[in-house]
């Protein structure tokens, strides 16, 4: 899960607008629940990092994403007590009261978990196609240094966890779970972290002079993903501001999907996948 | 003029009981080269940490007295604003890397210092060139091997010509050749340009012969302040673990002054009359005997000169069917050809019997570690097949990342702690163990408890240890071989294989290119 230069428009543009365009693919998820427009906000996810190149990346993150996203749409059903189309009465609980599965808190659950997959998907499709160095010059100017080590931090930790899997497997007998080795790594992330600020701060990055300002032409690549980005935000505000895509879970569950709410998808996979389409200058 | 002044320096870790370093005082000229030695603990990282400024500022604890570095004290001026002036290269080279290329990474301090894109660009070209790393500058750092990492680290630190550079052990995963590299660039770089070099270095007799002055602390004090032939001289009487193989060697003969480098050692031996012809030696062919090509079959010079009707010689066919028989590990024609990329193992052959101990040598590269991750089944080979006759135990490069339990006695069950002499330690916290110990518990680890493995392997396990730690874990391979294990070890150390190995194999673009006796492959040659 760490980046790595690709021949893709998305690894072409530059850090500053491959963030933002991550950015703007999950504003539109976290800005409407309408089940239509967040598959087209995952379709446009999905697509994004196949069409980077990314996607045995993807599926990856998918071993991760899905089971998390799974669990989220589980427990809504489960602790909810709204709805009006009883699935499945389970028993009565002293202190929850009736156990009982509705249609709609079923319906919504997916709503959440499928929201959560797409903010997943997009961090990963960021942390895979967006330089960190670059992020890194960028905030350089602001200092902003706190939140950089975190950003180095995730190769830093992503080798550790590498070399500790690999000890385990040498480990004679059965083999430690996966989950022991995260905990080991999550234990010495704060030490790496205090190594990885300590060699920023002896290459100088705490110095008070500042790096002259690049002057780096913009590539076709950039306006086109800038421009993507700036329509995708532009949904993401228009829908909920022009009340399109409605959709209310409770007390039953509506969700409109007629032509407007097909044409606001379309829009989504459209604005999201075509600067994808033009492939020249990708390879640096 | 002094470019670093350290005036009575006591400092203490954050719970710590003893400090690290002890009423420390001295001065570096500037245009010195300097090196620090000292056993493991005795404070040679500390003090090259104060003069990066990261102590106290990154570590905290308690220090008394000032650290002066370029007429800027370290009290008022963190590492960010020393590293205009300091260069600085420690241990774990995983955690120096900060960018994800190897030109981000090296470009990083010159922009740092602002310098303008054209000059950042040329400083990342000239340095690249010094240490020999265009071939790397377009790599992605997660994909470079310790010793690439290593140079990369140090080149960040040289880049922009810093007026002090202060170096932790820099040769600790470069293989011989490229130790001795380095150390002589730092010595170009100290003539030419006037940079102090300050270098803490446990393979002290590589860089004797290119320092000015030697600093040897004990107990985070400095025990001895001279040139190289009075931290010698002092070595044999008062820390004889610091002094240099070769100064050993010419105390245990009678011979004095005791050599820094191999031109002062053959000056005292023509002093003595004990340098024979030295040109007849050179111009001899090399002696080849016992040495095996590249298919691991013996040469055919090998082979000694007998009357075949008293004593039937076997072929070396049926010689190398014999040894693959009764081998406790053996590589028949692996290769590892990585996907996308280049090739680690072309055909490598070889076998190891029970209870032999072979050191696998070669440059950064040659495809040592690769070996061993497929004898273990870490990595699966491409082609070719590796042989055992058991369970094969790998001891990776950081043993740390063996231990994952809150305390000593939950890594490894009391039977094998106990065998390894670390039941002392049950109730630690694997994170708070030395060095040494640390590599004693991730080997009783691998080990396991009942039936001993029928190879143990280990990669690069002298890495940070002094001279006492090597003996000990040299007698440690020693008895595991003598229990009937056979032992392979990937080490940069000649010193190291010498002391523990019967046989090196040496390895070259990911096949054996020399095999034998450990005295005839590492004698000679270059």
């Amino acid at each position: 899960m760490t980046y790595r230069r690709r021949p893709s428009p998305l690894h072409a543009a530059r850090a500053a607008v491959g963030g933002v365009y991550c950015l703007a693919l999950g504003t539109v998820a976290l800005s409407t629940e309408h089940p239509l427009v967040l598959a087209a906000a995952l379709a446009a996810v999905v697509g994004s990092s196949l069409l980077a190149g990314l996607g045995r990346e993807l599926a990856r993150s998918a071993r991760f994403a899905i089971p998390f996203a799974l669990v989220v749409a589980l427990i809504n059903p489960l602790v909810t007590r709204e709805g009006l189309t009883v699935i499945a009465r389970g028993p009565d609980l002293p202190w929850p009261g009736p156990l009982d599965i509705t249609l709609e808190a079923t319906a919504y659950g997916g709503v959440l978990g499928l929201r959560a997959l797409i903010v997943f998907l997009t961090f990963g499709l960021y942390a895979l196609a967006v330089d960190p160095d670059e992020v890194l010059r960028i905030f350089r100017r602001i200092s902003f240094r706190s939140a950089l080590t975190a950003t180095r931090m995730v190769p830093v930790l992503a080798r550790d966890a590498r070399r500790m899997a690999d000890a385990q497997r040498c480990r004679p007998g059965t083999q430690v779970p996966r989950m022991a080795v995260v905990r080991a790594v999550a234990t010495g992330a704060l030490d790496r972290a205090v190594d990885v600020a300590a060699t920023l701060e002896v290459r100088g990055y705490g110095a008070a002079r500042r790096p002259p300002r690049g002057r780096r032409p913009w590539s076709r690549h950039d306006l086109a993903f800038a421009a993507s980005a700036a329509a995708l935000v532009a949904i993401a505000v228009a829908t909920p501001a022009a009340g399109l895509a409605p959709f209310a879970p409770y007390p039953r569950l509506e969700a409109a999907a007629g032509a407007g709410e097909w044409s606001l998808a379309g829009a989504i996979v459209v604005c999201a996948l075509l600067p994808f389409a033009d492939r020249r200058g990708i390879v640096r | 003029m002094s470019i670093l002044a350290l005036h009575d320096v006591t400092y203490r870790y954050p719970r710590a009981q003893e400090p690290a370093l002890r009423n420390v005082s001295l001065e570096l000229d500037e245009g010195e080269f300097v090196v620090v030695a000292g056993a493991s603990g005795s404070g040679k990282s500390t003090l090259l940490r104060a003069a990066a400024g990261l102590v106290p500022h990154f570590h905290g604890g308690e220090i008394a007295g000032s650290v002066v570095v370029d007429g800027m004290d370290t009290r008022e001026h963190g590492p960010g604003h020393l590293a205009a002036s300091v260069g600085s290269l420690f241990q774990d080279p995983e955690s120096q890397v900060v960018m994800g290329t190897v030109r981000a990474e090296v470009a990083f301090p010159l922009e740092n210092r602002g310098w303008p894109a054209a000059a950042t660009a040329r400083g990342v070209e000239e340095v690249a060139l010094a240490l020999g790393i265009g071939a790397l500058l377009e790599r992605p750092t997660s994909e470079l091997s310790g010793g690439e990492l290593q140079r990369v680290a140090l080149a960040a630190s040289l880049a922009g010509r810093p007026r002090m550079v202060l170096l932790d052990e820099p040769t600790s995963q470069l293989d011989p050749v490229a130790g001795d590299e380095l150390v002589w660039l730092l010595r170009r770089l100290n003539e030419e340009w006037g940079t102090t070099v300050v270098l803490a270095d446990h393979r002290l007799e590589r860089c004797l012969g290119a320092a000015d002055r030697v600093l040897a602390m004990r107990g985070g004090e400095i025990a001895c302040d001279g040139p190289p032939r009075t931290f010698l001289e002092w070595a044999a009487s008062e820390e004889p673990a610091l002094q240099t193989p070769g100064a050993r060697l010419f105390a245990r003969a009678g011979l004095r002054p005791p050599p820094s480098g191999v031109k002062e050692a053959r000056a005292t031996l023509r002093a003595h009359g004990l340098l024979g012809d030295e040109r007849a030696d050179l111009d001899a062919p090399p002696d080849n005997r016992g040495l095996r090509g590249e298919r691991g079959d013996e040469r055919a010079d090998a082979v000694p000169s007998l009357d075949t009707s008293a004593h039937r010689v076997p072929s070396p066919t049926a010689r190398r069917r014999r040894r693959e028989k009764g081998a406790a590990l053996r590589f028949d024609r692996v290769w590892k050809e990585w996907r996308g990329g280049g090739v680690a193992l072309r055909a490598a052959s070889f076998t190891v019997a029970p209870g032999e101990r072979v050191a696998l040598m070669g440059r950064n590269g040659a495809g040592k570690s690769t070996l061993l991750r497929c004898a273990a089944g870490l990595d699966k080979p491409t082609r070719g097949r590796v042989h055992a006759v058991g369970r094969i135990a790998l001891l990776l490069q950081h043993p740390g990342d063996y231990l994952i339990a809150e305390r000593v006695g939950d890594e490894a069950p009391a039977a094998a702690l106990e065998a390894a002499g670390l039941e002392a330690l049950r109730e630690r916290h694997p994170a708070d163990l030395s060095g040494g110990e640390r590599q004693r518990l991730a080997l009783t680890i691998v080990l396991g408890e009942g039936e001993a493995p029928a190879a143990v392997c280990l990669d690069e396990p002298t890495r940070g240890l002094d001279r006492a730690l090597k003996g000990e874990l040299a007698a440690l391979l020693r008895r595991l071989a003598a229990q009937g294990s056979a032992v392979l070890v990937a080490t940069h150390d000649p010193e190291f294989a010498a002391s523990f190995a019967q046989r090196v194999v040496l390895m070259g673009d990911g096949l054996p290119v020399a095999d034998g006796p450990t005295a005839e492959v590492l004698s000679g040659g270059w």
